[in-house]
This record gives C-alpha cells, sequence and structure tokens, in this order.
C-alpha cells in the first residue's frame, strides 16, 4: 500500500491533547495491541516450549528434542510433554529421567493413553 | 590470576562439567557523585577499576582511568569463543563491563539447542560449554579488573524457550529477545513467536536478566534510517507492553536504540527530537543506547566521530547501557584492537561529557518540542491503524513495519509476512484444560495437580531450584571443536612464537596504511602489488580514499604474515629501574648538580623543556639539580659555552621539529663541537623530543635520549645513576673516542 504522508488531517484529534494525555494513549494503545497476543500465548504451547520443560526436569537437549517429536507424534503436546512424564513416572514408580528415557525406547504409552482418556481432567489448581 | 600472566584457556576448558556460574541476574555500574580523580571532580562517574588501562592521555592527569556511569558494551564474537575470551578480557581492561556474544548465522532458525563448540561464522554457535567456559573466564576478568562483568546473548528464533532456560541455568546476565525481530528479520511464523517469547520472557524474568529489544534493526534495514522513526516508538511499545504483560521488571527492560542518522546529514537535527521523545514515553525503562551502524563505511575515523556524536546524544538525554561499535564493522569482522578502540571512544565521549546537562539544557520551546510531540503523534497514529485493520498480526500481513515513508505516509515497501507462513508454521499447540508443566518458572495456563504446593515438586524439583541436576553435554562433533582448533596452534604457544593476531590465533593479519600518488584503480592495484612483494598472502584492499583524483588516494590493505617470530632470538634493551625519587634527592644533596638545558635550532617549543625541569611538574629542580635554561632557538655552540663558563655537569637539549632530520644533525652537532672543544668527557650530553629515542640520540653520539612520555624523574635518574657508574669506572673519557653513527 502506497499513500502519501497525511499527518496534518490524521492527527486531528490528538491536536489538543496535553503530552500526559498523549502518553497515556500511547500506552492505552499499546496495551490494547499486545493483550490479544498474551492471551494467546497462556491459552497455547509449541515444541520448543515444551523442550524447554524437559530441560528444566534435567533432559539433555538431544532427548528433549527427541521426546517432544514422540509425544507430537502421539498427538499429546497439549497435555505438556512434562505432564506425560510425569504420568509416566507416578505409574512405574520411578523418577522423570527414567520415565522419560522409558518412553523414549517405546515403551509406556498405552499407559500415558489411557491416563489421558480414561480420567481426563484430573482436580488440580491452574497456576 | 597476574596482570603478566595470559588467561590459561586449556585450565578454562577442564572441568566445566562442575562449572556452576556465580551468580544471575544483571549489575549495573555503582555511581559515585562527585567523584575525585587526579586533578578533576566529575558528576558522572561510578566506582573505579582496580586494574584498568586508562585513555593514553590520562597519563597526563596522573594516570587516571575514571569510569562513567553507565555500563559500557562490547559485542565480542569472532566465531571461536576460545580467542574471544582473550579480547574479553582485553575489552573489561579497558572498561567494557557487558559482553555481547553475537550467534552464529543460523541458529536462529535451528530447532533446538546446539551441544559442544563448533567453529561460527559471523558469531558464535551459543552451546552450554561455550557459556560455562565463557562464564568462568569472566569470572577470572571480573575478579581481576574489580568490577561485575555482564554476559549476554540471544533468545530469539525458533529455539527461544528452551535458549531462555539455558540461559537461566547458566548464568547469562542478559540477552536481546524481542519476537517481532523473529518475525520481521527471521521469518519465524508470528504466532509460534509470540508464544514462545512469553515463556522466554518468563524464565529471563526469573533469572533477573536485563532485557533488550530489537526494534533497533528497523534503522539498520530501512532505506532512509531517519523515516522509521515514528515505527520504532510502536515497536518499542510493543516490546515493552508484551514483557510487563508476562511479569518482567521495567527496569530490568532496556530499549535498544539507535541514533538514526548520521553526518554528511543534520544528524543531531533529526536524532536528538527522537531520543528526547523515546526517553519522555518510556521513562521507566532502561535505554540501552547503541551507535550508528546503517551508515557506516570502511573509514574508521568516520565511524570513531559518528560514534562519538551518538554518545554526545546519549550525555544530552540519557543512557543506561551504552554500546559500541567497532570502527571497522564496514570493513571486515571486528578486530581485537577495533573492539578496544570502541570501547575507548565511548569511554573518551562520556568523560569529556560529563555533567553537561549542569550546563546545558534542551529547549522546552522551538523546533526540539515541536518534533517530539510530532514523533509522539505519528506513533500513536501508528497504533491506531494497527488496532483499525485488526491487530498486530494483520498488521505485519499488510506490510506496516519497515515501510521507508515516515508514517503515516507510506511507500508499500514494508516487510509483509503471512500469518500462517513462516519458519515453524503450524506447530502451535493449544493447551488442554489438564495441561500440565512440572517445573518452574513456565508462563502460562497451567494446571497443577492436587496435593501440589510447587509444580516443580511434581518430579522432585526441576534444575532452576536443583542446578545439580542439569545435564552438561561436551562435545558431538569430534572434530568442530575447540580441542581440535587449540591443537592447530598449539605449536605457536609451545614454542612462545609470535604470530600477529587480529581475529583468531596464529591467523597472521596485519594492515598496511599506504598512500599512493596517483589515482584510485592504480593506487588500489599498487597495493596489492606491494603487499605481494612485501611477502603477504590472501591480501585485499579494505579501505581506499581518494585524496585529490590525480593527486592521490589513501589505501588500507590486509594480508597474512607467512612467518613467525621468534621471541628469544629478539634483541630487547634492558630496561633500567629508575632510581627512587629519595636516593636520587640524596645523592644531589652529597654532590651537587647543575645542568644547561635549551630548546636548539630554529626551534621554538618549549613545553617539553619546561615540564622536563620545572619542579611544578615534578622536574629536574625538584631533586635540587640547578637548571640553567637558555630559552629556545638556541644554537648549539651557545649551550656549549654556558656550560662551560657554569662548569656544568651535563647538558639537555630538546629538538622537536625533524624536518630534514634536524634533531639528528642538532644531536650530532652537539657532541661533535664538545669533542672538538674537549669537554666531552667532563659532561653527560641528553637529547629530547617528541621524535627522539634512546637509539637515536646514542647514535648521534649522546649519552642518553627521552622521547614523548619523559617526566623529570626519568631523566634524574639517568643523570644521578651515569654520573655514578662513571665516578665508579674513574675513567669518563672513554666517550670521546666514539663516532657518530647518524
Amino acid at each position: 500500500m502506497q499513500r502519501k504522508d497525511d499527518f496534518a488531517s490524521r492527527r486531528q484529534h490528538l491536536a489538543n491533547l496535553s503530552e500526559a494525555q498523549l502518553e497515556e494513549r500511547f500506552w492505552q494503545l499499546a496495551h490494547a495491541i499486545v493483550q490479544p497476543l498474551i492471551e494467546l500465548a497462556e491459552k497455547n504451547t509449541s515444541p520448543s516450549i515444551e523442550r524447554s520443560v524437559l530441560l528444566r526436569l534435567g533432559f539433555n537437549s538431544w532427548e528433549a528434542k527427541e521426546l517432544v517429536q514422540a509425544i507430537s507424534d502421539q498427538g499429546l503436546l497439549s497435555k505438556g510433554a512434562g505432564h506425560v512424564v510425569y504420568v509416566a513416572a507416578r505409574h512405574w514408580g520411578c523418577d522423570g529421567l527414567t520415565a522419560g528415557r522409558r518412553l523414549l525406547q517405546g515403551q509406556g504409552w498405552d499407559v500415558v493413553h489411557a491416563h489421558f482418556q480414561g480420567k481426563g481432567v484430573s482436580a488440580g489448581a491452574t497456576q | 590470576m597476574q596482570p603478566n600472566e595470559k588467561l590459561n584457556i586449556e585450565e578454562i576448558l577442564s572441568d566445566l562439567e562442575q562449572y556452576r556460574p556465580r551468580r544471575r541476574g544483571w549489575s549495573w555500574r555503582k555511581p559515585v557523585p562527585n567523584q575525585t580523580a587526579g586533578p578533576f571532580t566529575y558528576k558522572q562517574t561510578s566506582e573505579p577499576l582496580q586494574q584498568s588501562i586508562p585513555l593514553p592521555a590520562g597519563k597526563y592527569f596522573g594516570g587516571i582511568d575514571p569510569q562513567p556511569d553507565c555500563v559500557i558494551t562490547s559485542e565480542i564474537a569472532s566465531g571461536r569463543f576460545e580467542d574471544d575470551l582473550r579480547r574479553m578480557r582485553m575489552a573489561a581492561w579497558h572498561g567494557a563491563d557487558h559482553i555481547m556474544v553475537i550467534r552464529t548465522a543460523g541458529q536462529s532458525h535451528f530447532d533446538g539447542l546446539i551441544e559442544g563448540t563448533p567453529e561460527g561464522v559471523g558469531g558464535v554457535p551459543i552451546t552450554r560449554k561455550q557459556l560455562r567456559a565463557t562464564r568462568k573466564a569472566l569470572d577470572l576478568i571480573e575478579d581481576e579488573v574489580g568490577r561485575p562483568i555482564n554476559l549476554h546473548s540471544y533468545v530469539s528464533g525458533v529455539a527461544g524457550p528452551e535458549i531462555a532456560v539455558l540461559f537461566a541455568e547458566e548464568g547469562v546476565n542478559g540477552a536481546h529477545q524481542d519476537p517481532q525481530y523473529n518475525v520481521l528479520y527471521r521469518n519465524v511464523n508470528m504466532l509460534r513467536s509470540f508464544v514462545d517469547a512469553a515463556v522466554a520472557k518468563g524464565l529471563m524474568s526469573y533469572a533477573d536478566m536485563a532485557q533488550i529489544d530489537g526494534a533497533h534493526n528497523a534503522n539498520a534495514t530501512a532505506r532512509e534510517g531517519w523515516k522509521v522513526m515514528p515505527e520504532l516508538l510502536v515497536q518499542h511499545a510493543i516490546n515493552c507492553a508484551y514483557s510487563v504483560a508476562v511479569g518482567m521488571k521495567k527496569s530490568n527492560i532496556c530499549l535498544s536504540t539507535v541514533p538514526p542518522t548520521a553526518s554528511p546529514g543534520p544528524a543531531l537535527r533529526y536524532d536528538l527530537p527522537y531520543a528526547v521523545a523515546l526517553r519522555e514515553l518510556f521513562k521507566d525503562y532502561r535505554m540501552r543506547a547503541q551507535m550508528n551502524t546503517r551508515y557506516i563505511d570502511s573509514d574508521t575515523r568516520e565511524a570513531i566521530v559518528t560514534h562519538a556524536l551518538n554518545v554526545l546524544i546519549s550525555r544530552l538525554t540519557s543512557a543506561d547501557i551504552q554500546s559500541t561499535i567497532t570502527p571497522d564493522e564496514g570493513r571486515n569482522v571486528p578486530w581485537h584492537y577495533n573492539s578496544i578502540s570502541a570501547v575507548n571512544t565511548a569511554k573518551q565521549a562520556l568523560l569529556a561529557l560529563d555533567g553537561i546537562l549542569d550546563m546545558v539544557e534542551l529547549k522546552q520551546e522551538g523546533p526540539l518540542r515541536e518534533r517530539v510531540r510530532e514523533l509522539k503523534e505519528r506513533a500513536i497514529l501508528f497504533m491506531e491503524e494497527i488496532l483499525e485493520v485488526g491487530g498486530y498480526f494483520a498488521a505485519v500481513s499488510q506490510g506496516f513495519f519497515v515501510d521507508s515513508g515516515q508514517y503515516p505516509e507510506r511507500n508499500g515497501d514494508g516487510i509483509a509476512r503471512d500469518p500462517r507462513g513462516g519458519v515453524g508454521a503450524d506447530t502451535v499447540v493449544p493447551r488442554d484444560p489438564d495441561y500440565f508443566a512440572p517445573v518452574c518458572a513456565h508462563f502460562g495456563y497451567n494446571r497443577v495437580p492436587e496435593g501440589l504446593t510447587s509444580p516443580c515438586d511434581a518430579l522432585g524439583g526441576c534444575t532452576l531450584c536443583h542446578p545439580e541436576k542439569i545435564a552438561y553435554v561436551d562435545e558431538l562433533d569430534p572434530e568442530d571443536n575447540v580441542t581440535k582448533r587449540l591443537e592447530a596452534t598449539q605449536g605457536l604457544r609451545e614454542a612462545g612464537l609470535l604470530v600477529p593476531e587480529v581475529e583468531w590465533s596464529g591467523d597472521g593479519w596485519i594492515n598496511v596504511q599506504v598512500f599512493f600518488p596517483t589515482d584510485v584503480r592504480t593506487a588500489e592495484a599498487a597495493a596489492l602489488e606491494m603487499a605481494k612483494r612485501f611477502g603477504l598472502t590472501d591480501c585485499e584492499v579494505i579501505h581506499r580514499q581518494v585524496m585529490q583524483p590525480a593527486e592521490g588516494t589513501y589505501l588500507e590493505v590486509k594480508g597474512r604474515v607467512p612467518f613467525a617470530i621468534d621471541p628469544s632470538q629478539l634483541v630487547i634493551p634492558e630496561e633500567v629501574p629508575l632510581l627512587s625519587e629519595d636516593i636520587i634527592r640524596q645523592e644531589v644533596a652529597k654532590r651537587p648538580m647543575k645542568v644547561v638545558a635549551a630548546t636548539v635550532g630554529e626551534d621554538e617549543h618549549s613545553v617539553g623543556m619546561r615540564e622536563i625541569i620545572d619542579i611544578k611538574h615534578g622536574g629536574l629542580e625538584g631533586f635540587g639539580i640547578q637548571c640553567f635554561y637558555l630559552g629556545t632557538s638556541v644554537p648549539v655552540q651557545k649551550v656549549i659555552d654556558a656550560a662551560i663558563e657554569i662548569d656544568a655537569d651535563a647538558i639537555l637539549i630538546s629538538t622537536i621539529i625533524t624536518h630534514a632530520d634536524v634533531h639528528r644533525s642538532n644531536m650530532r652537532r652537539l657532541h661533535e663541537l664538545c669533542v672538538e672543544k674537549g669537554v666531552r668527557h667532563k659532561l653527560l650530553l641528553v637529547g629530547g623530543g617528541t621524535q627522539v629515542t634512546n637509539e637515536i640520540a646514542v647514535e648521534c653520539g649522546l649519552d642518553a635520549g627521552f622521547g614523548r612520555g619523559t617526566k623529570g624523574h626519568h631523566v634524574a635518574s639517568f643523570l644521578v645513576r651515569e654520573r655514578y657508574k662513571r665516578a665508579q669506572e674513574g675513567a669518563p673519557n672513554h666517550v670521546t673516542d666514539r663516532g657518530t653513527g647518524c
């Protein structure tokens, strides 16, 4: 799109604002622009986000990458990669790293699926 | 670590598996109002360093090295981090306390973390091992200089959240993070970029890191950098508002701002109103003042002037971080000494402008205020239209950003991106109602199972709470790694051989400055031929500047030196330690000393000699030496006559003018006339001047020569020591037989 500089006419509604009012308007607009973006971020996740969760659980970077890929392939990324590991670890009574490595060997996916399909949403508090 | 010991890279690389950073978060300098250094009181300086290298002119003021109040950045990333560590140490000694490591080309599209230590292109692959080694070296360096040093890199691309975890774990102190940068310049899918950014920013907030945004890239990309100023305000606002919404402290959010224009444009008339508008709108945030790169060319002098003028804007407004750009950025990968030059440009300009706003103020009416107001209004109109078209994603898809028109003018050449396209498209997944991430510092919806107080309790704690859980990976590539690279230069180090270096150990690069009295094309060919005949390899002309189309061209040509120097084969003159001031005074008190001093020939320079003599400057008089100063433009004959008349112990001549080697002929004549008159054995003959060295003076028959930077103490120490030595030897007339070699 091409447009000549129409600043003089376009600014008429700002002309009488004080400096303080102008700055207030500036920040109102900025917050209005980012509000839907923040809501999007709160409600969504991504492979990188889930790998960042697995890193924080002590997996190394290529384990995190493979495990997130496997979880994604199983259609479970929306549950959270750490959640999948947590479910498997509870089932086996082992730590998270062991559980994740067993999942990477192809074990336990039936248990994980059964958990999420069978029990649905477990009661809990959001943070 | 001792100042005269080199960084031990092998030691730094050892036991990295066990290394833990000593702190998290960013460190600001500690301002000291009304601080005194040498003869001056400063308004805008911070706590001094324990060890540092002052600006060259510092020696005229007692060797002071005041440190400005703002953090000073040095961007260091040659592709081999192990060589960069040494440059970081040099930069820290000159006053840098923010080391910014640029990432290797392509890392922003790398879907995951890179491990090990592969060589980079245009930057360094950021990995856990590289970060640990760098942070470990900076620990040593910050202890050495006595000030915390911030390590900084980039949290962007398609692995932002993982890199943010890595940085939080490894004590990285600051990072660039701006989802708009990904979208506009790296073509990362915009949903992915913003969703990832929130998690990354959350982690950066947890680690108390400073964040720098990416708005300055619009300057560097737009055809006419100054026309994007309204958009820059908008980009800053979007990243700031987004970061605050995630939970980042405003005091950790730094706006990356560049004066958009450069001379020969009337730069300050454009750049100053922009700087003022920015600081008024973003008064709660920090300013990271960057230097202009958009209009940088191969002329380092021009770049340095532009950068000094950029610092003027920082001081006329404000800067929390003064970033630096190497003056050779327009010609090659920055060289070691140009990184230091950039740090010194910032330090020098900041100190020169210390307290300037106590004396001048920006006008509150007239063109400055009118332009500030206009920029703010243009930015507001920009944001109004973003909302009108349906929000940020819609605006980007319609090419709102990086358009070369000054908004609301639009030239239709902005960067447009498809919300469904780009790298990482279709990878964002909605979190289910039972989504759970069993870790700390996780932004967004997180349903924690009942009975857990903290999400990370679910699996026994996360790496942020329990760093011992961090998985350390050493190397993945058996060939492309730091050990192999160090092996290649091990021979040089073990044999103690010296090869010139500007980027990497043993690279051999040197730069030759040359003027040829001919046109530019002929001069360029001549410069390359010259460099070839010098024996240099890989020769390339890196700067050319016409002095006059027919009369001549100035060039700089780089090439590699194909040999190494063995320092053990060098003849290095022994450094004679100075006698203490007390011993000199005692010796002179026991046996009085008289000297005759003059500036000889047709030479009216008197300052240097007066400083050597004058008691006020710590000169010879201060040691009790009786000085007879004859003035300037004194014939050599007259100086000798005066020495004979008062029975002087020594003659001091100053000879500043060097045209047609007159300094050499004056010294030679002094020696020869003394021999003729039969007094050479009675007199110590000393020559001084800016182009005089001890070697030149001795070649010309004198006993000693002193050049630039000489103090009275040096001369007094020589006179007393030499008189004593001759008295011990008992036969001072050995000098009478000596011919002159010049």
